[in-house]
């Protein structure tokens, strides 16, 4: 066996070699190539989103939750919390991702799941129980861009409460990605 | 639409592009490894390569060039990650430290892409294209070309040779793996998935807070970590991550491309050996165990029992909002049932029956449909067991396929069978007897922590990948005894698989006589399945009733 295994060693080298050059360079090349062509060249680079300055504010698929300036006046739409957060509620890190990796019966997590229960009844004046199990609990990839429907239509209220933003251009923008603040009564873009 | 009508349509579609190419994909995954023309491409490869394509090898010098070949691929991607500070695209994140740098090598050579680091911070992008991507590519090559050569073993007689493992590996990968990953990849950009060479995007958000967010050439390695069931992410949250999977769509588009070559490589198995309905028969046993243990998860997932889960509302705990829990647990059962361990969603979070179900998956050996390559052959062994049993039952000398199983084909078959077991209960039972590693390593306690535990041997030994991820497994112990299974796993039951076809091809067809049992029909069927889940239940009941199946009952 030995003296078979190192007869096919020579071979195994260079089909590895060209292996390499083949599939490790000109492969992802091309593809980047082709996925650089105009109308896939912005989602390539990350679906980037800009200001009206054309600074990058984000990407349309990663959500990091915003930090309101005053928490008593909070004028964003808030994402799912992250695993990767400081806190139990607040923006995660989106130069890694990650989840809790927590079981249903960990202890840490009842009391994550309590404190941001409280907390997001609180910042949206409601009943504990009003509060739905995706604003409670962590993503799997700690960016998650959505929210549902229930935690937009539970964060409306507050949004709307900016005296600039009518009700109706917050439900629109409620039914879009979650934490971009509600701009006047224009519809974000973002 | 409701998640759980959205989830049906899904499946729905899923099955009816599935059974769209099934005919036309699986002859053509018949014709490659039937085919005795070399395209112009191949010859040149051959050519650099210096191998005669047209010298068909006995089944030791079969073994002995994917042997070497992987071993090279070993050694090449351990020096690749070790020397990244030299190269360029590192992004300056330096050498990878020698035990994720070994645990990675063998990981993915041997098609599991179990993850010990966290990519957007240790693997640049060099590394992630010349040395992983590489290998997405040749594992799963190397898987089909195994299966390829035990088919050959029933088809042919009198003959000491079983094919040119070099053929094989060339053909995998022209014919079939890297024009579908080209077209996949485009299409996963379209979608939303990046494929840049930068390091990230610096920006500013709303509130005036600065992030940079992680960029990587993601569409090229999706693809194929989906198509050759690898399994490895370019970010630490693999598909889960919305650059990696942004949507509905690209999530149906992954889910197909792990079951495509598994599902399809039976029916290419049933026109080598002449008669569709013996693959057809292995199928629909893959497909029944995929589709029960996939009601029995999506019925766990949304009948939670835990506390948090409880108090939360429902199991959203690591899962994503874009998938929901039908997504979700038809991603989990996909990947689990085939070798790939990419994951949408946290296995770790999932409750103890949902997920006892995805770690079950991976305990009935991958074989519903299984790894390209390794579902085939994987089930092919176990029909040899339920042959052989049946033979046993009714006093006669088992048949399969015009082959008589005698003494030598069973002794393979049951090593075969055996190693993932040996493996997945040796390195559980060793890890589990040291404490201190335990205190450092578990995300949970109580019965969830040892099926933590239970899931990584499982998931090395069986070359899935997936983890319970809660489990820190970067000290010396786990990198080295996770990598052990890993090659155990992988190369034992190959070996003993080749050392099959050697014999099968060696032996005069026989016949069917009227005490043949027939392999093509339901019986058949209900015997090969009953075998998965009798060999299972009977070597990993005590394990799973102390882990999953506990916390299933809390």
């Amino acid at each position: 066996m030995l003296t078979l295994f190192t007869r096919q060693a020579g071979a195994a080298l260079r089909m590895l070699l060209v292996a390499t050059v083949v599939l490790g360079l000109a492969y992802p090349l091309s593809v980047w190539a082709v996925a650089h062509v105009p109308g896939l060249a912005s989602r390539a680079e990350g679906s980037v989103v800009h200001g009206a300055d054309g600074t990058p504010t984000g990407s349309a698929l990663i959500g990091i939750d915003p930090v309101p300036a005053d928490p008593a006046n909070d004028p964003y739409f808030h994402t799912r919390p992250s695993a990767s957060a400081q806190d139990v509620l607040g923006p995660g890190d989106p130069s890694t991702s990650g989840g809790s990796n927590k079981g249903g019966f960990d202890e840490d997590l009842i009391a994550a799941v309590e404190q941001r229960r409280d907390a997001i009844a609180e910042r949206e004046g409601v009943a504990p129980d009003q509060v739905p199990p995706d604003a409670v609990t962590a993503s799997s990839s700690g960016v998650d861009p959505h929210i549902s429907p229930e935690y937009a239509q539970l964060q409306v209220p507050r949004v709307a409460r900016r005296p600039a933003c009518p009700m109706s251009a917050c439900r629109n923008s409620s039914r879009r990605t979650p934490g971009t603040p509600c701009w006047g009564s224009s519809v974000p873009t973002a | 639409m409701s998640a759980t009508s959205a989830g049906l349509v899904q499946l729905g579609v899923l099955l009816v592009l599935l059974a769209v190419v099934y005919v036309p994909f699986g002859n053509h995954l018949a014709a490659v490894y039937t085919s005795d023309r070399h395209w112009r491409v191949e010859r040149a490869v051959y050519r650099i390569a210096r191998v005669d394509p047209d010298a068909e090898q006995r089944w030791t010098g079969y073994a002995a060039a994917l042997l070497a070949f992987s071993f090279l691929s070993i050694v090449l991607l351990y020096l690749l990650q070790r020397l990244q500070g030299l190269l360029p695209l590192g992004l300056g994140r330096g050498p990878v430290e020698p035990g994720i740098a070994f645990n990675t090598a063998v990981s993915f050579v041997t098609n599991t892409n179990w993850q010990s680091y966290v990519p957007e911070t240790v693997m640049g992008h060099l590394v992630q294209m010349a040395g992983l991507t590489v290998q997405n590519f040749v594992s799963a090559a190397v898987g089909m070309a195994v299966a390829a050569a035990l088919v050959r073993g029933f088809v042919r007689a009198s003959s000491d040779r079983i094919g040119n493992f070099w053929v094989d590996l060339v053909r995998g990968v022209v014919r079939v793996l890297l024009p579908l990953s080209f077209v996949a990849a485009i299409v996963l950009v379209a979608l939303g998935a990046t494929m840049s060479l930068r390091a990230g995007v610096d920006v500013t958000g709303v509130d005036g807070s600065q992030n940079t967010i992680a960029l990587a050439p993601t569409a090229s390695q999706e693809a194929i970590k989906e198509l050759g069931t690898n399994g490895g992410g370019i970010f630490n949250a693999n598909s889960a991550h919305p650059f990696e999977n942004p949507n509905g769509l690209s999530n149906l588009l992954e889910i197909f491309l792990i079951l495509v070559i598994p599902v399809c490589l039976t029916r290419a198995f049933g026109v080598m050996v002449r008669d569709a309905r013996q693959g057809g028969v292995l199928l629909a046993v893959m497909g029944v165990l995929w589709g029960g243990l996939l009601a029995i998860a999506w019925w766990a997932e949304t009948h939670p029992n835990g506390p948090a889960t409880l108090l939360a509302g429902a199991a959203t705990e690591g899962k994503e909002v874009r998938f929901g829990i039908p997504s979700s647990v038809l991603f989990a059962v996909s990947t689990t049932g085939t070798s790939a361990g990419a994951v949408n969603s946290l296995h770790d979070s999932y409750t103890g029956l949902g997920g006892g179900v995805v770690l079950l998956n991976m305990l009935l050996g991958e074989v519903a449909p299984g790894g390209v390559g390794a579902g085939l052959y994987g089930i092919l062994v176990l029909a040899i067991i339920a042959v052989f049993l049946a033979g046993l039952m009714v006093g006669r000398t088992p048949e399969y396929l015009g082959k008589k199983l005698g003494r030598a084909q069973v002794t393979a078959a049951a090593i075969s069978l055996l190693a993932m077991p040996t493996v997945v209960l040796l390195g559980a039972g060793a890890a589990l007897a040291q404490p201190g590693e335990l205190d450092a390593a578990l995300a949970n306690s109580g019965a969830h922590g040892l099926s933590e535990v239970l899931y990584a041997y499982a998931s090395t030994g069986n070359n899935n990948g997936s983890a319970f991820a809660g489990l820190t497994v970067t000290s010396p112990f786990f990198q080295s005894t996770l990598g052990l299974a890993m090659l155990f796993g992988r190369f034992v039951p190959i070996l003993a698989v080749l050392a099959l076809a050697g014999s099968l091809a060696a032996q005069k067809r026989v016949e069917p006589g009227a005490g043949t049992l027939p392999t093509n029909g339901p019986l058949f069927g209900v015997l090969v399945g009953g075998t998965v889940v009798l060999v299972a239940a009977l070597t990993f009941f005590p394990a799973l009733a102390l882990g999953p199946i506990a916390e299933a009952l809390l």
